[in-house]
């Protein structure tokens, strides 16, 4: 077993575990439900092993280091983190049904690590840049954000689907009324954000503290440093709205969605689109 | 309450709106600068751009625009904002921290969100115990008065974690003085003192020192007041071919003295007396470091050699020269040395770069060692305010925590008699994390009414 065959099945369990979410938001049976939760369980498991594999491989390969530092290792950490955040999320807000809308993403981003042809999945060594132990730091605080940050996304999606039939007053039960009540999404939505603007709060500083170390300055208005600070001004709006002027529901579902497409293009779309200090991070 | 008596401006200055307008002017802003080349030459713009768009930039700055009157006016406002926020809002809370919490009255308890009442069958003074005791083994620190009904506890936990979220807001104005201090472009226009703070680099040949370094943009020097020689340079490979370390062995010296000699690497800078100095370039020359020892004498040199001339070792007797050499790119991977000491015929020989090579001549043994010779880029930086910077960053994760995951919890327990028994009042409420306190608030009931036997 090496770690690209772990990941290989982590994938399968996701994609599994995304069908039976579906089917439970469709047919409502709990049973289903239930067997999604364990596939996402047990995918992460699996996923964490794959993690620890490559580590180890990395060093008898005689280059060790952490397995997070080109796209295809961040791809399978992202996928990990959304995991295991949706997971810590069902588990401690009992909301099952939300694993139809989240752990697609945890499915995509290790798929598309996996067949992608941009993505090389090769263990190579670490550049000098890269030999720090701020590494470590810095990726998993700017994940643990990111994560978050998709399941926040999804819960705003899910708030306006369900907000949008309900608006239509149908006395019958809907496809959605199985999803939580609004009130509820909205308030995971916002603890969602809250948590995730922590960590990518962290991430940024360990970040500029590692470019001082590195480079000499610890804010060069690089395109990822941009990015990451426009999408910390974005949350920051959306606390400051709901704090301050009371927002909620729509907007505030709207604000996680733009939230989440910020993320998106601190994540992707500057290693695809522009260059930088960050370009190790593009292939 | 104030609001009516507030001067305008400082309600304009002191308003979430303005807040919620700059962040989203500064985030809105910030795109272009991703987008747009940054600091490029002018002729860049004018070819891709075309030159009226790059005539358009030049009038917006828009290709330095984090560094542009507009921007840095931005964020000025911010800050304003951050500071006249502060200073409005932080007396309201200090009067919420400082509110009587013993004067309210029991029908206000009884609808407060949280609120449950209970019959205790025993005496007024058994209970006022009983609830001091309860609320002390929960940890709540009590206070306590008595007025004409009955007696009133209160206790309450992180009343200060109302100050979370001004934390976080001085957290960024003491970034942003950090950033201000250590700003090179304030040293040099407002302070009229580059030396101050600034961000260069300098490229130093081995065996060569250097006391300037030369400022970005500028390119002026700046004296450093002491002396960086670089002894070595190296770069080590993976065995795919990729670069591995790039190390600077470098000497600082004082007045001819040596201080100190220690190796700069990526990740692995340098700091003499507030400066830093970061391995960030190098630069390969055709000319080579040469060692040469005479090992009966114990006598060496190190020379700079070009190739293919002679050069002269006088005090060892020693002629020498680089005469042919293979290189991949511009690296150079060996070189053909010539060698005599007068005697006999001279020697020529092939060695690797870096390595030692032993020569038998007449006159004696001799270790003979080149290397390409390489400069280090150096990039250099002064920066007073980074350590502003990091304690501003250190105390905004802390005031985030304090003010998303912390709360300003209060609990009241009036008790009062009722006939021959008492009935005890339990309130409470909180700021932040409802759902949280109403479980310890049930647990803390449920414990107050079971104690009543």
């Amino acid at each position: 077993m090496n770690s690209s065959q772990l990941f290989g099945i982590t994938m399968i369990a996701y994609l599994l575990s995304t069908a039976f979410y579906l089917a439970l938001f469709l047919f409502k049976n709990k049973k289903i439900g239930f067997i999604g939760m364990l596939l996402a369980a047990g995918g992460l498991l699996i996923q964490t092993i794959g993690i620890g594999m490559r580590w180890y491989e990395s060093y008898q390969m005689g280059i060790g280091h952490a397995p997070l530092t080109n796209m295809y290792e961040s791809l399978i950490f992202f996928s990990w983190c959304t995991a295991l955040f949706y997971l810590f999320m069902e588990i401690k807000y009992k909301a099952r049904i939300i694993g139809a809308f989240v752990m697609p993403f945890a499915f995509v981003s290790i798929a598309y690590a996996s067949f992608s042809d941009r993505i090389n999945d090769q263990i190579s060594p670490l550049i000098p840049a890269l030999q720090s132990n701020w590494l470590i730091a810095h990726v998993v605080t700017c994940f643990i954000g990111y994560g978050a940050f998709a399941v926040a996304g999804s819960l705003g999606f899910i708030y306006l689907l369900k907000a949008g039939t309900e608006q239509k007053r149908t006395a019958a039960p809907t496809l959605f009324s199985s999803l939580p009540e609004l009130k509820i999404i909205d308030d995971l939505t916002h603890k969602t954000i809250v948590f995730g603007f922590m960590w990518l709060s962290a991430g940024i500083i360990t970040g500029a503290i590692w470019a001082n170390e590195a480079w000499g300055t610890y804010w060069s208005w690089d395109p990822k440093e941009t990015w990451s600070i426009i999408t910390w001004f974005v949350y920051a709006i959306t606390l400051h709205a709901r704090f301050t002027r009371g927002w909620g529901g729509k907007r505030i579902a709207w604000l996680a969605i733009i939230g989440f497409v910020a993320v998106f293009f601190t994540y992707f779309g500057v290693n695809f689109f522009l260059s930088g200090l960050h370009s190790y991070g593009s292939s | 309450m104030t609001k009516s008596t507030k001067n305008p401006i400082l309600a304009f200055f002191s308003s979430v709106q303005l807040a919620l307008f700059l962040l989203f002017v500064l985030a809105a802003t910030s795109i272009i600068g991703t987008i747009i080349p940054q600091n490029s030459p002018a002729s860049f713009y004018a070819k891709q751009y075309g030159p009226q768009m790059a005539r358009f930039f030049e009038l917006l700055k828009l290709t330095d625009m984090y560094n542009s009157w507009w921007f840095l006016l931005l964020l000025l406002l911010f800050a304003i904002n951050l500071i006249v926020c502060s200073i409005d809002r932080i007396p309201q809370v200090i009067r919420i921290i400082k509110k009587d919490n013993l004067a309210i009255s029991p029908e206000r308890l009884q609808k407060m969100s949280l609120s449950s009442s209970f019959t205790w069958h025993t005496t007024i003074e058994m209970s006022v115990d009983r609830v001091h005791a309860i609320l002390t083994n929960e940890r709540w620190k009590t206070t306590q008065r008595d007025n004409e009904q009955g007696t009133l506890f209160f206790a309450e936990k992180g009343p200060w974690t109302r100050f979370g979220v001004y934390v976080v807001h001085i957290s960024i104005l003491i970034i942003l003085l950090g950033a201000v201090i250590g700003s090179s472009m304030i040293a040099k226009k407002v302070l009229h003192k580059p030396s101050f703070a600034f961000k260069g680099s300098v490229m130093i040949p081995e065996t060569r020192e250097s006391e300037v370094i030369y400022s970005f943009k500028s390119g002026q020097p700046i004296d450093l007041g002491f002396t960086v020689r670089c002894d070595f340079f190296d770069i080590e490979y993976y065995s795919n071919g990729m670069p591995k370390t790039y190390l600077s062995k470098v000497t600082v010296l004082e007045n001819d003295q040596e201080i100190l000699s220690t190796d700069i690497e990526v990740n692995a800078p340098l700091t003499y007396k507030g400066v830093t100095f970061y391995q960030s370039s190098y630069q390969p020359y055709q000319d080579f470091v040469v060692s040469l020892q005479n090992n009966r004498t114990n006598k060496q040199i190190k020379r700079v050699v070009p190739p293919a001339k002679q050069l002269e070792w006088q005090e060892g007797g020693i002629s020498f020269g680089i005469i042919n050499q293979e290189a991949k790119g511009k690296v150079t991977q060996r070189v053909k040395v010539w060698l005599t000491d007068n005697q006999g015929d001279p020697s020529t020989f092939w060695v690797n770069m870096g390595q030692e090579a032993m020569i038998e001549r007449p006159s004696g043994t001799y270790t003979f060692n080149a290397k390409q010779l390489y400069a280090t880029g150096l990039q250099v930086t002064k920066d007073p305010g980074v350590w502003l910077v990091y304690w501003g960053c250190i105390l905004m994760l802390v005031g985030l925590y304090i003010a998303f995951f912390m709360s300003h919890r209060k609990l009241f327990v009036f008790i009062q008699q009722k006939g021959k028994n008492t009935e005890i009042i339990v309130a409470g409420n909180t700021n932040k994390n409802k759902i949280g306190f109403e479980k310890t608030f049930n647990r803390l009931a449920t414990r107050f009414e079971a104690t009543d036997e």
